[in-house]
């Protein structure tokens, strides 16, 4: 529990010493140790949460694995670095992991005084309440009163004042540092209402209660939470790498180009199914790496709509729809700019 | 000191032969000036390259923040707070609570640690297992697991604010923590005061008293007019008053209680963690303080046909203050530092709400250095009060 403070000190300490640093140094450093760090939760069913074997499993830690392949050529070479919410910032400005992807809300604030960039919306997700179906509640509005359990570092803490502010209702925040404790301290009837974003919620119900039929997701989505990966922003190159990894992911899920077919598009006619899979040369020269980028990616990790579907879709416990995560071509928010 | 003088003396007998770089003086006063001025380069080379850091990583820096609405909420706080509030009444809420579970962590730390410090001298083999059994146990389990195993207690074997324990007199126990009726009319003050104006008078009754034993030998009754003034002045008081009897009891309604006062299970949970950890270490000097009284002040007193307790009381227990203060003191600093594990267990403190406020803010630097500000001048407070009393009962040679 003392983690927290020391990361914050160690970042005290490294804002103190660090000496100047030139663009791209995180880029040439990630090459020469051969891993990309990657911030991820690491307790958060569907999106980075260690499976049986130990390895990290989900959508968060996916888009790390992407971000290596495209990088180094190989998924496998990334060094995941569990963080709190109240960790993450100050461990990606002080140079303790390269990449932030934990589903970390994107906002002006955070995009701005805080020195990161966000690449773009991995997951679009909305705050929701999750309580205990004993309750009988069925609204967020007959939530007057409630004790409501939250996690510290979080867009969550701030829009749940606000959410309750501007419904002129009262409640009682019990504010944890530790994401199990706050579930804890829900689990055991502390809190009458757990919030967070409604991934989140559902992932906590599959995995961290006895039985989900206890619990009920109330239907009301209070905010927006576009989640995605962070850079500092003194990194342009990875910046655009990150950016782009995603694009590419996008792009072939468009195409139909998966990480089963992707062999048979080679030395296809299409230009932009050529680029994607490496036989167009310079778009990996353009960011600083291999033009073989896209189909590393690709090849190795899958398309978007395998990653979610893999991690979070319908057929894993989480089983979400893809709604406003689908393809604008389907009615989704998900657009990827051409690579060309 | 001694040395140097001699040094001195025998230059100045022979001046030809010592130039100015060897005179002691003058290279102990080049050696601290060297010394500050490494430091003090040092210092300003950490100051201005973290500035440098923060602009070129276009992370903002400054203290403006904290005239900002915080816009965050806080579980519980000694005075008033809205999220529209600034930032500076927030981390001020954080504050007061850290302050609140000191205070109240060190008044009964102590108590408990003075109570089992002397069981564990106990002739009673029961009683002196028993405290060493205390001792031992808590002092060898990290505090952090101790307030993880008071908070699970507290919430779990408590039953949920529906079905509380209660109500007895007007409280409720429910794991939300013990709600309390408060004095919901102003003329609950004036019994108050006559509470203090009869502490007041009975301190100052003893004082005159105990002056009369010591030049008499007399013993005037000071219990008799305590008791009297302790229950006549409140009663005065409420006549006063007008005869208030409303109070604003908790009552259930919705999902917890409204009306009353509330002392939260996570304070609970701090505060018992706290007292009983540091009280085991208090036990222990006290234990040591006690035993460090020699055995002929034992058996002189006992001469004298004095009963253990009074033994204890007028003759131990006066030296062994003297032994048993300054680490005491250590003891109150670590109870307060260690009141920062708060937020593991939820407990809105200093650290839960500066820490809530750099994430928001993103401004860490400012955020820890205002943790360190509180921390030190926290300790400082409490170590300037300890060694203030530590003189004034330090053996006076007469």
């Amino acid at each position: 529990m003392m983690q927290p403070l020391k990361t914050i000190a160690l970042t005290f300490a490294a804002v103190l010493l660090a000496g100047q640093a030139y663009a791209g140094a995180t880029l040439d450093g990630i090459k020469a140790n051969g891993t990309l760090r990657c911030g991820v939760s690491g307790s958060l069913a569907g999106f980075s949460l260690p499976d049986s074997q130990g390895v990290m499993q989900g959508l968060d830690a996916d888009v790390c694995r992407a971000v290596a392949a495209a990088i180094l050529g190989d998924s496998e070479k990334v060094e995941f670095v569990a963080l709190s919410a109240q960790q993450r910032f100050t461990a990606l400005q002080s140079g303790e992991v390269d990449l932030l992807s934990r589903n970390t809300t994107w906002t002006l604030t955070r995009d701005t005084s805080l020195g990161l960039d966000f690449t773009g919306v991995t997951f679009y997700d909305g705050q929701g309440f999750m309580v205990p179906t004993s309750l009988g509640v069925s609204s967020v509005s007959e939530l007057d009163g409630a004790a409501v359990c939250v996690q510290t570092g979080t867009t969550t803490e701030k829009n749940l004042t606000d959410f309750f502010r501007a419904t002129g209702m009262s409640f009682q925040p019990v504010v944890f540092e530790g994401f199990e404790e706050s579930v804890t301290a829900f689990i055991n009837g502390r809190c009458d209402a757990y919030t967070t974003d409604a991934s989140g919620l559902a992932s906590i119900r599959v995995s961290n209660v006895e039985n989900p039929n206890d619990y009920v997701i109330l239907p009301e989505i209070i905010s927006k939470e576009p989640l995605g990966p962070v850079v500092r922003n003194d990194d342009g190159e990875l910046f655009d790498i990150v950016r782009w990894t995603v694009f590419a992911m996008l792009n072939a899920e468009e195409a139909g180009i998966t990480s089963e077919n992707i062999d048979s598009f080679k030395g296809s006619e299409d230009p932009n199914i050529a680029r994607i899979v490496g036989d167009e040369p310079g778009m990996g020269a353009a960011m600083g790496i291999d033009d073989t980028w896209a189909y590393n990616v690709i090849s190795q990790v899958g398309n978007y709509g395998e990653v979610f579907e893999r991690n979070v879709g319908a057929s894993t416990p989480l089983g979400f729809q893809r709604g406003i995560n689908a393809l604008w071509t389907q009615g989704g928010l998900m657009y990827g700019p051409p690579i060309r | 000191m001694t040395i140097q003088h001699q040094t001195s003396d025998v230059q100045a007998a022979a001046p030809a032969r010592a130039a100015f770089y060897n005179d002691p003086t003058v290279r102990a006063i080049f050696w601290q000036v060297v010394v500050c001025g490494a430091v003090l380069a040092l210092i300003g080379y950490l100051v201005s390259n973290a500035l440098d850091n923060l602009a070129r990583q276009n992370i903002a820096s400054g203290f403006g923040f904290l005239d900002l609405p915080a816009g965050f909420a806080i579980g519980e706080g000694v005075i008033d707070y809205e999220p529209s509030n600034t930032y500076l009444r927030a981390i001020v809420i954080g504050l007061l609570n850290t302050i609140k579970v000191a205070v109240a962590g060190i008044i009964f730390a102590t108590i408990i640690g003075v109570i089992v410090g002397v069981a564990r001298l106990s002739p009673n083999w029961l009683i002196a297992r028993f405290a060493t059994v205390y001792i031992e146990s808590l002092r060898n389990v990290p505090l952090l697991l101790q307030l993880f195993f008071w908070y699970a207690l507290l919430v779990e074997a408590l039953p949920v604010a529906r079905e509380a324990y209660g109500p007895i007199l007007g409280f409720y126990l429910s794991n939300r923590g013990l709600n309390v009726p408060l004095p919901h009319d102003i003329g609950f003050v004036f019994p108050l005061i006559g509470l203090a104006l009869a502490i007041a008078g009975s301190a100052w009754l003893y004082r005159r008293n105990k002056r009369i034993h010591d030049a008499t030998g007399e013993t005037p009754n000071t219990i008799l007019p305590v008791l009297i003034m302790l229950l006549v002045f409140p009663v005065l008081g409420w006549i006063v008053g007008g005869f208030p009897t409303e109070f604003d009891t908790p009552e259930l309604g919705g999902f917890s209680f409204k009306g009353g006062g509330v002392v939260s299970a996570e304070f609970m949970a701090l505060w018992l963690g706290l007292t009983l950890y540091t009280a085991s270490f208090i036990a222990e000097i006290v234990r040591s303080g006690i035993q460090a009284v020699t055995k002929g002040q034992w058996e002189a007193a006992g001469a004298l046909g004095l009963r253990r307790s009074q033994i204890l009381r007028f003759v131990v227990l006066p030296q062994a203050l003297r032994v048993i203060i300054p680490p005491t003191t250590s003891q109150y600093l670590n109870l307060t530092k260690n009141s920062s594990l708060a937020v593991a267990i939820g407990y809105p403190d200093i650290v839960s709400v500066a820490g809530t406020t750099l994430n928001q803010t993103g401004q860490a630097i400012e955020g820890i250095a205002i943790i360190m500000a509180v921390y030190l001048t926290l300790s400082l407070s409490i170590s300037a009060f300890m060694n203030w009393y530590n003189k004034k009962i330090a053996l006076v040679d007469r």
